[in-house]
C-alpha cells in the first residue's frame, strides 16, 4: 500500500482554482519532488497536505488513513511534518528548544510534573535534551544549541526547520524550497542531509524546489504544475526534457 | 536577511541551567526586599501610610505576574484581567463571611477562600476563554475588556442573601424576601462588608512565591515551550502537532486563578469591597498591562519590579500633591525609553556585552 495517496485534491479561493484535480501517489521511502512555475500552486498543495486548507474538492490518505479535514495538529500527530517557505521558526527559543517543542508529542510529561518538578520532569527533560541534541549533530547545528534561532544564519535556519519537523517523528516530510537562498556548496550539502535523513530516520520526502540541480541531484520522480494542474508527471529527466514542461517553467 | 541581529549577543536565549539561575536571582531578589521591609515594619520604622502599602504591592505584582503569562508568553492581548480578580475577590470575602462562624480557624478559612476563588475565577477563566479564544489580536483585547465590565456590572447588581431556608439570590433588593434572622451578604452597589482581615504582608508574600514557583516552573517546561511556541508562530506551531486552543485556554485558566488569588487578597485587605472602575475595572487592567509591558512582556523579573514601583508611586509621591500625577507621567515615559529606545538599548547592551564578555574571558581561554 502506498504511503501517500492523493486523489482529485483540488481548492478554489473565490473564482479561483488553485488547486485542481490533483493526483499523487508516494511509495513508502520515495523522494519525490514538485516543480512548477511561482503561483502554480505548489504550496498550495503543501498547506493542503498539513491541513492548513481545507480542500474544497477531492481526498487524500496516509497509510491508508482519511486525513481530508483533519486539523494541523492532528495531521503532524498522524504522521506528515513539513518546513516552509518563508522560513517559520520560534524566533525567541533557543536552536535546541525549538527542536524540543518538535518533541513535544513524542516524550510527555504532565503539566503539573512540569509545574511541580516531579521525577517524569527530570528524566522526561534529560531524554529529550538528548535525543534533540542528537537530531542537531545530524544536522552539523549542536554546537549553536544555546543560540536563539533568530540569531542562526540562513542556511542553518532552514536546516533547524527540517530538524525540527524530524523531531516530530514523521512518515511523511514536506520540503518547500530547501534549497531558496543557498549557494551550490550548501545546496550540495543540502543534498547529502536530504538522502541521508530519508535512510536514517526512514522517511518519505516530498519537495518543492526551484533549484534544478537539487530536482534533478536527488528526486527518483516529479510532478510539474503549471496553474494549478498537473502538466507532467514521471521519471525526473524524462520530465524535465518534456516540451510542454521545457516551455511552461524551464524555458528554451 | 543574513544574520542581522548577530551583533546583539545579549539577546541571546539561554538554556535549562541559566533559566534557573535566573529564576533563582528573581526568588532571591524577592525575598530580601521582603525580609528588608518586613524587618522595618516590625522595627516600626516604616510610616502607617507606607505600611499600608505592602499589602496592595503583592497584590499588583500577582497580578502582573499572571498577566505577563497571557500577554508575555502566550503572546494574547488581554483587557480584562481585572474581572478575574474581582470574581476572585467577591468569591473569597463571601466564602468567609459566610463561614467565619462556622470555620473558626482563621488561616484554615483563609486558605479555603484562596482555593475557592481560584476555582471560582479559573471557571470564569474558561467559561470566558472557550468563546474568546477563536478570536485573535484587537478583536480578543475589545471582548476581553468588555468581559471585565460585564462581570463588574453583574457584581454590583447582584443580592445574596442567606437564611434557614438556604441562599436567595436576586438581581432585585426588593424581592430578595430573606427572613428576618437572615443575613444579606452581598449588597449589590454596597458589595460585601465585613470580610475578616486576614490578608498582611507575609500572606502576600507566600502568595508572590507561590505564583513565582507557578509561573516560572510553567514557562520552563514542556507546556512553557509549546505555550512560547505559540507566542512566536502559530502555525508553525500547529505544523509541529501542538494542540493551540488546548494550550491557550489552559494558560487563561492558570491566569485567571492567580488573578483570583490576589483578589482575595485584596479583598481580606479592606472592610467593604465594593466593584469600581478603579479597583476591577478598565482602569485596573489597563494598569496591570502597564506593569507588563514596561516591566518587559515575558519578563516575569521585570513585571515585579515594575508592579512594585509602579504601585508605590503615586502613593509616595503624595508629598507633591497636585503635580503628582505628573511626576507619574514623566517617569512612565522616562522607563519607557529607557527600556525599549534604540539609543538606551544600545547603551544597555554594551555595557552588559562589555561585562560579559569579560566574565568569558575569564572562564574560557582565549583561543
Amino acid at each position: 500500500m502506498a504511503l501517500l495517496e492523493v486523489k482529485n485534491l483540488g481548492i478554489t479561493f473565490g473564482g479561483l482554482k488553485a488547486v485542481d484535480n490533483f493526483n499523487l501517489t508516494l511509495e513508502k521511502g520515495a523522494l519525490y519532488g514538485l516543480i512548477g512555475p511561482n503561483g502554480a500552486g505548489k504550496t498550495t498543495v503543501f498547506n493542503l497536505l498539513t491541513g492548513v486548507y481545507k480542500p474544497t474538492s477531492g481526498t487524500f490518505m496516509l497509510d491508508g488513513k482519511e486525513m481530508k479535514g483533519k486539523k494541523p495538529a492532528e495531521i503532524n500527530k498522524a504522521g506528515i511534518a513539513r518546513t516552509f517557505q518563508n522560513i517559520r521558526l520560534f524566533k525567541n527559543l533557543s536552536v535546541l528548544d525549538n527542536v524540543k517543542v518538535g518533541l513535544h508529542n513524542q516524550m510527555k510529561y504532565s503539566t503539573v510534573a512540569g509545574i511541580f518538578r516531579l521525577p517524569g520532569f527530570f528524566k522526561t527533560e534529560k531524554k529529550m535534551t538528548e535525543k534533540a541534541l542528537e537530531l542537531l549533530k545530524v544536522f552539523g547545528l549542536d554546537e549553536h544549541a544555546d543560540t536563539l534561532a533568530s540569531n542562526l544564519p540562513y542556511g542553518k535556519q532552514r536546516k533547524l526547520e527540517i530538524a525540527r519537523a524530524i523531531a516530530t517523528n514523521p512518515k511523511l516530510l514536506l520540503l518547500d524550497e530547501p534549497a531558496a537562498g543557498m549557494n551550490p556548496n550548501e545546496t550540495n550539502e543540502l543534498m547529502e542531509t536530504i538522502r541521508f535523513v530519508r535512510d536514517h530516520f526512514d522517511l518519505t520526502v516530498l519537495v518543492i524546489e526551484h533549484d534544478m540541480s537539487l530536482v534533478s541531484g536527488i528526486c527518483e520522480e516529479i510532478t510539474v504544475l503549471n496553474f494549478g494542474t498537473e502538466l507532467a508527471k514521471g521519471k525526473t529527466d524524462e520530465v524535465l526534457k518534456n516540451p510542454e514542461v521545457v516551455k511552461a517553467y524551464l524555458g528554451q | 536577511m543574513a544574520n542581522k541581529s548577530n551583533n546583539s549577543p545579549l539577546v541571546k536565549k539561554k538554556t535549562m541551567r541559566p533559566v534557573t539561575k535566573q529564576n533563582l536571582i528573581t526568588y532571591v531578589m524577592v525575598i530580601a526586599v521582603f525580609t528588608l521591609f518586613q524587618t522595618l515594619s516590625a522595627t516600626g520604622n516604616l510610616k502607617y501610610a507606607h505600611k499600608a502599602l505592602l499589602v496592595p504591592v503583592c497584590t499588583s505584582i500577582i497580578m502582573a505576574v499572571s498577566l505577563n503569562l497571557v500577554v508575555g508568553v502566550l503572546g494574547e492581548l488581554s483587557l480584562g484581567h481585572a474581572g478575574f480578580m474581582c470574581v476572585g475577590a467577591y468569591a473569597g470575602s463571601f466564602f468567609s463571611v459566610l463561614t467565619e462562624d462556622v470555620i473558626t480557624v482563621s488561616w484554615l478559612r483563609f486558605i479555603l477562600a484562596f482555593v475557592i476563588a481560584a476555582v471560582c475565577a479559573s471557571v470564569a477563566g474558561i467559561l470566558i476563554g472557550i468563546p474568546v479564544l477563536r478570536l485573535k489580536g484587537d478583536y480578543l483585547a475589545i471582548v476581553t475588556l468588555a468581559f471585565g465590565e460585564i462581570i463588574k456590572t453583574i457584581v454590583n447588581a447582584l443580592y445574596i442573601g442567606k437564611d434557614a431556608d438556604g441562599f436567595h439570590v436576586t438581581l432585585d433588593s426588593t424581592k430578595l424576601n430573606i427572613a428576618a434572622d437572615g443575613q444579606i451578604i452581598l449588597k449589590g452597589p454596597q458589595g460585601i462588608t465585613g470580610t475578616p482581615k486576614d490578608s498582611n504582608f507575609v500572606v502576600g508574600f507566600i502568595l508572590i512565591m507561590i505564583t513565582l514557583f507557578i509561573v516560572t516552573n510553567l514557562m520552563d517546561s514542556r507546556t512553557g515551550r509549546a505555550i512560547m511556541s505559540i507566542r512566536d508562530n502559530r502555525i508553525a506551531a500547529e505544523s509541529v502537532g501542538i494542540d493551540i486552543t488546548k494550550y491557550k485556554l489552559m494558560v487563561f485558566t492558570i491566569s485567571a486563578a492567580l488573578a483570583g488569588c490576589a483578589g482575595v487578597l485584596y479583598s481580606h485587605n479592606i472592610s467593604t469591597l465594593t466593584a469600581t472602575t478603579s479597583n476591577f475595572g478598565y482602569n485596573m487592567s489597563i494598569l496591570v498591562l502597564v506593569y507588563v509591558v514596561l516591566g518587559g512582556l515575558g519578563n516575569i523579573r521585570g513585571s515585579i519590579i515594575s508592579a512594585t514601583i509602579l504601585y508605590a508611586l503615586p502613593e509616595l509621591l503624595r508629598g507633591f500633591s497636585e503635580y503628582r500625577m505628573l511626576i507619574y507621567a514623566i517617569i512612565l515615559i522616562v522607563m519607557m525609553i529607557v527600556n525599549n529606545g534604540t539609543y538606551f538599548v544600545k547603551i544597555k547592551e554594551k555595557i552588559f556585552y562589555n561585562f560579559s564578555s569579560k566574565i568569558k574571558k575569564d572562564k574560557k581561554e582565549v583561543i
